[in-house]
């Protein structure tokens, strides 16, 4: 019997991410949940800019390649325009906490009926790890190299509490993927926002705090207990809304 | 009884799998060099594999097939 194997909807590629970045980790239970929802045929994603502006490439449904920060925008569009499709966003935090703030903002506001994985590790993976909005207080970066300084460049922006003010969003959560227990809470999460849509329920994201083994200077194991030690502390993880459980 | 098939071209060699199993069962292969130029993983101790699959759910480039 085999108990786990490569999803369908993920392309049999070899994916670009370097050893041990959990993009890997986070792209499979997309697929995983596509598979299981049965929805690859009219699944939409939109990709982003940033280390996964190839995962139109990993992905085996139809894809989109947003301008950065846009993501939000053109699922919007193409959500409107084919209502009957699963339209999902991938983006990093320089994507969708940094130059896709106003998107994201506002589809969380408009509730529009879209969902959104957003992988959050603290750092600008793909120009070679600078300072992101979600970087830590005291963070060593290529941009703070003494530490980020929050007199000077101010706090990490925490977006699932900040979206949770708004009327608007159906669901937000979230998850990490550190470990297998978290791995699993994050499919659960995933799958929940899939589902949401799915249901029209509404607009629904999920932040994933991941890790940057290769910009953070450390090996992938120890960017994991970096994750533990240090991220999951500042972002806590859980539900932070959830209007269907009221 | 478990069986464990590696994608062994696409492992880059970080390792997670190896922490993630309870019981031991892999190591990275420090004399072999894959296509990519990594050291892959390979079961050592495959006899004490229990199929839990959680070093496929922790490879990043999902490389593992667990069959129980």
């Amino acid at each position: 019997m085999v108990v786990f194997d490569k999803p369908k909807a993920l392309a049999d590629v070899q994916m670009h991410y370097c050893p041990g970045c959990t993009h890997g980790i986070v792209h499979r239970l997309v697929a995983e949940v596509i598979d299981e929802l049965g929805i690859e045929g009219k699944t939409i994603g939109i990709a982003p800019v940033g280390c996964s502006v190839m995962a139109y490439d990993y992905f085996n449904c139809d894809m989109v390649e947003a301008a950065h920060g846009r993501a939000p925008a053109v699922a919007t569009g193409v959500k409107r325009a084919n209502p009957e499709n699963i339209v999902f966003t991938y983006q990093g935090d320089g994507d969708l906490a940094s130059i896709g703030m106003a998107e994201t903002v506002h589809s969380a506001a408009r509730n529009e009926n879209i969902t959104i994985i957003f992988i959050n590790n603290a750092i600008y993976g793909m120009t070679g790890g600078q300072m992101a909005p979600t970087s830590l207080p005291g963070q060593i970066t290529q941009t703070s190299p003494y530490g980020r300084n929050v007199n000077e460049c101010g706090f990490p922006i925490k977006v699932c509490e900040m979206l949770s003010q708004l009327d608007g969003p159906e669901y937000l959560e979230r998850v990490a993927v550190n470990n297998v227990k978290n791995v699993k809470n994050a499919k659960k999460a995933i799958k929940k926002a899939f589902q949401n849509q799915v249901d029209k329920k509404g607009f629904s994201l999920v932040e994933v705090v991941s890790s940057c083994p290769t910009n953070w200077g450390l090996t992938p194991s120890n960017a994991l207990k970096w994750v533990e030690e240090k991220m999951i502390p500042y972002y806590p993880l859980g539900v932070y809304k959830d209007r269907s459980s009221k | 009884m478990a069986n464990l098939t590696f994608q062994v071209d696409k492992c880059k060699g970080c390792g997670l799998c190896v922490e993630a199993c309870p019981k031991g069962v892999l190591a990275l292969a420090t004399d072999k060099i894959n296509k990519k130029g990594h050291h892959p993983v390979e079961a050592v101790k495959m006899e004490a594999c229990i199929g839990c699959a959680f070093c496929a759910t922790m490879c990043p480039d999902c490389i593992i097939k667990v069959e129980r």
